[in-house]
């Protein structure tokens, strides 16, 4: 019902696009993986009206047609599900899901507020969301607003005539594993009404979940699967265009850690609501994951070891020093530990600053001089390590805007490596990444570990805890739930998932 | 190097450019070396104000106290300047550093009410202008102090290739400015603050200081603005500072500073200076009638602002 053909879209000498030919028929769950920068993005964004593309041609049932707006795609019956979330944090649910909308509730302009929550109500079912209409959607937890979004993408259903096309960008990121199935359960049922393109980074999920699966590779459709014939490796090889080991989580890439040396010992930390009696250590050369939900006391773990919360009861000690005692960010750093956090946009790396100025920006006083910043060392620095870590920029005093995601993470951790952290905390250090930065995140986790730095990660997904991890430690409602020690025993994926539950 | 700037970025130095070339067309004693000076003498003052608001915007925050602290460092400056005998030549040069001290304290308090007690800057430097201007008034009793100090005054009246003392002591601290901004750890800072305040916190950035530092920094500068006003004008009164708050402000976003905080620099504000100055200087030159000049000026700030600032970037304003 849906036909792009030949498709193409540049960015100035960027072709981002590049004769794209791509169709979705009705009731189908059409996959869409590719790399970062492959195109995506670009490819959804024309479809939902927000670029227009510079030649070919768009097809509904047949019909040519152009979207100028993604009002217009909306309503051709095209809605999308944003990877970053679009609504509105002060508003409620409610005001949310029918924004822009507010007409079809008004007498003389003034909103009939128990008709739209009746309506909101009903759109919440839909999802089997069950939260009050009127509550404000900043309280709800990060995967409520997931399904608030695809919620309002349904309004669509009563909106308009005929079919509907749902894009799907990302959706799963941020949900667990339950939410994961429920979202898929709600799109198998809305198959009769919909088509969907489905974007993930997580491969499995996109193969599991789609009827057919379109491999775009450098702006061009390189590979068109459909499930019965799709497996993972070979997917992610034409993604990459090389073969991708897919054992890259292996076990036998760890070194072993001095068990004699504790940089972190957690006794019997308690924070309120978040955190109960946790005790675990962490060693010189150790990685340490913490897997489990959202909500299950991993973040809050991290933030409490780089003194953005602090603990209720209980002790932390660093480096066996049981004098050190760290009340701010300012201390950790000061004691050599790094923080690298989830959101990398808003607090992982200074976008209007140089690679140089972000590589510095935690050891200032080792750059300076009463005061005065000392130029031509900051730029050696990051000349050494832009060319140790290859990360791709044009100089080192290029603004980090200009980097590629991988390329901004490298920045991150290039600048706590070379501050000397000996604790590092990785918050979701590969989310978002394609699969070959993905794979040089690890190498450099790996190689942390090897010089002796003591990390404490919460991966993306349990495959990276375990193939990156010495010990895996379950976290369930602010409890430790289990401890996997990766060296002793061979763990699954499941054996985790159980402890979890 | 070069092709990573884009035309936007000297848009306006254009302004400026155009602006001057506009005048001159005009009236041709615009472009005279005597109005030069003139421009000049009234600029200097102003820029030490621009250039201290313009540390805090790249902050992301923001001051308007400064018409209560020029004001009130200027009438501190001329009080201590008559009570250590009346002349910098001899003890009375004490007053400079206790107006210097003075300005930067009365930052410092600024700061440290708006980042201790998590007060919004606006309303906090607000208020703190007010405090200023009555404590002014309070000190003068509501009169003028005059100074009577020639080799002070030497600063406009002792000039050097046609521009008074008082043009090159600004361009001086103009220097100053840069190199805080370019290559001391504060200025570093204050970028970092203005970036992505959560990120300069989880890198060790030690937030309440820098900008109890940036306020009192900015408190420094307005205390050098109050004392070139004393030395333009010969006196202080609770008005010295009138009209700085509009201005010092509106040069900086004019030279091109984002008032979102991490953009721009002193170099920004001397053009927005300039570009405020020549206009004002260039409405009297062409004899526009002194009842329309402030309507005029408003209009004309707000087209040099849509025309020299970036604002493709930015997806919405505040």
């Amino acid at each position: 019902m849906l036909e792009f053909e030949n498709i193409s879209k540049s960015f100035g000498p960027v072709r981002a696009l590049n004769n794209i030919n791509f169709n979705v028929a009705k009731g189908e769950i059409v996959g869409l993986v590719g790399e970062n920068g492959a195109g995506k993005s670009t490819l959804m964004k024309i479809l939902f009206g927000s670029y227009l593309a510079d030649s070919g041609s768009i097809r509904i049932d047949g019909k040519s047609i152009q979207f100028a707006s993604p009002r217009d795609a909306m309503a051709n019956g095209i809605g999308m599900v944003f990877q970053e979330q679009s609504l509105i944090p002060n508003l409620t649910v409610m005001e949310n899901l029918f924004l822009g909308r507010e007409a079809e509730f008004t007498h003389f302009g003034i909103i009939d507020k128990s008709r739209m929550a009746a309506s909101a109500r009903y759109q919440l079912a839909k999802v089997r969301l069950d939260v009050d209409p009127l509550t404000v959607t900043s309280e709800l937890s990060f995967p409520q607003r997931q399904l608030v979004e695809l919620a309002k993408v349904l309004t669509l259903e009563e909106e308009t005539e005929g079919d509907l096309v749902i894009l799907l960008d990302e959706p799963t990121s941020v949900l667990s594993e339950e939410e994961v199935e429920l979202l898929f359960d709600i799109v198998n049922k809305l198959r009769s009404r919909a088509a969907f393109i489905f974007v993930s980074h997580r491969l499995d999920e996109v193969v599991t979940l789609s009827d057919r699966i379109y491999v775009l590779k450098d702006g061009s459709i390189v590979d068109e699967v459909t499930r019965e014939t799709a497996e993972i490796p070979m997917i992610q090889s034409k993604m990459v265009g090389r073969e991708i080991d897919t054992e890259y989580y292996k076990q036998d890439l760890k070194k072993p850690f001095d068990e004699t040396t504790s940089v972190l010992s957690l006794k019997d930390i308690s924070l309120v609501g978040l955190l109960h009696h946790v005790s675990f250590d962490v060693h010189a050369g150790e990685v340490v994951c913490l897997v489990g939900t959202e909500g299950s006391g991993r973040e809050a773990i991290l933030r409490t070891v780089f003194g953005i919360l602090m603990p209720s009861s209980g002790t932390l000690q660093y480096n066996d020093h049981p004098a050190i005692k760290i009340k701010s960010p300012y201390d950790a750093v000061a004691h050599n530990i790094g923080y690298m956090p989830r959101e990398r946009k808003v607090e992982g790396i200074f976008m209007s600053m140089s690679v140089a100025e972000n590589m510095t920006s935690s050891q200032m006083q080792r750059y300076s001089y009463y005061g005065l910043l000392k130029k031509q060392a900051e730029k050696e620095l990051a000349d050494a390590w832009i060319d140790r870590l290859s990360i791709k920029t044009q100089s080192s005093h290029t603004d980090c805007s200009r980097l590629s995601g991988g390329n901004q993470q490298k920045v991150v951790l290039a600048k706590w490596r070379s501050s000397g952290a000996k604790l590092m905390m990785l918050d979701h250090p590969t989310r978002g990444l394609d699969i070959g930065a993905k794979q040089d995140v690890y190498e450099m986790i790996r190689n942390m570990a090897a010089d002796g730095l003591g990390l404490v990660v919460v991966p993306d997904t349990f495959e990276e805890a375990i193939g990156l991890a010495h010990k895996v430690i379950v976290m369930k409602d602010g409890r430790v739930s289990e401890e996997f020690d990766c060296d002793q025993q061979d763990v699954r994926p499941l054996d985790l998932i159980a402890a979890m539950t | 190097m070069l092709k990573n700037l884009d035309i936007k970025t000297f848009m306006p130095a254009i302004v400026l450019l155009t602006l001057i070339i506009f005048f001159t067309a005009l009236n041709p004693n615009f472009a005279s070396m005597r109005n030069f000076a003139r421009i000049a003498i009234a600029a200097s003052p102003f820029l030490m104000v621009a250039i201290g608001v313009t540390f805090i915007i790249i902050m992301g925050s923001i001051d308007l106290s400064m018409e209560g602290s020029v004001s009130l460092t200027a009438v501190i400056f001329c009080f201590a300047l008559v009570y250590f005998g009346g002349s910098v030549a001899s003890t009375g040069w004490i007053a400079v550093p206790i107006a210097l001290l003075c300005g930067a304290l009365y930052g410092a308090l600024n700061g440290f009410i708006h980042a201790r007690l998590l007060i919004p800057s606006f309303m906090s430097s607000l208020a703190m202008g007010f405090v200023g201007i009555g404590a002014t008034v309070l000190l003068t009793g509501g009169g003028i102090v005059r100074i009577n100090d020639d080799i002070f005054r030497s600063l406009l009246t002792y000039r050097i290739q046609g521009f008074p003392l008082m043009v090159y002591l600004a361009g001086f601290f103009l220097c100053v400015g840069i190199f805080i901004q370019k290559k001391t750890v504060l200025g570093r800072h204050l970028y970092a603050i203005g970036g992505a305040e959560d990120l300069a916190k989880a890198s060790g950035v030690p937030i309440l200081q820098t900008r109890v530092l940036a306020f009192a920094l900015a408190g420094f500068y307005y205390a050098l603005g109050g004392m070139l006003q004393v030395a333009k004008l010969g006196q202080a009164e609770s008005v010295t500072g009138a009209n700085l708050m509009f201005l010092s402000i509106t040069a900086a976003v004019v030279g091109g500073v984002a008032l979102w905080g991490a953009i721009g620099g002193v170099i920004n504000a001397l053009i927005g200076v300039l570009i405020v100055a020549v206009i004002n200087n260039g409405m009297v030159v062409i004899g526009l009638p002194d009842f329309i000049q402030d309507g005029v000026l408003g209009v004309l700030v707000i087209i040099a602002v849509i025309l020299s600032t970036n604002r493709s970037s930015v997806r919405f304003v505040k």
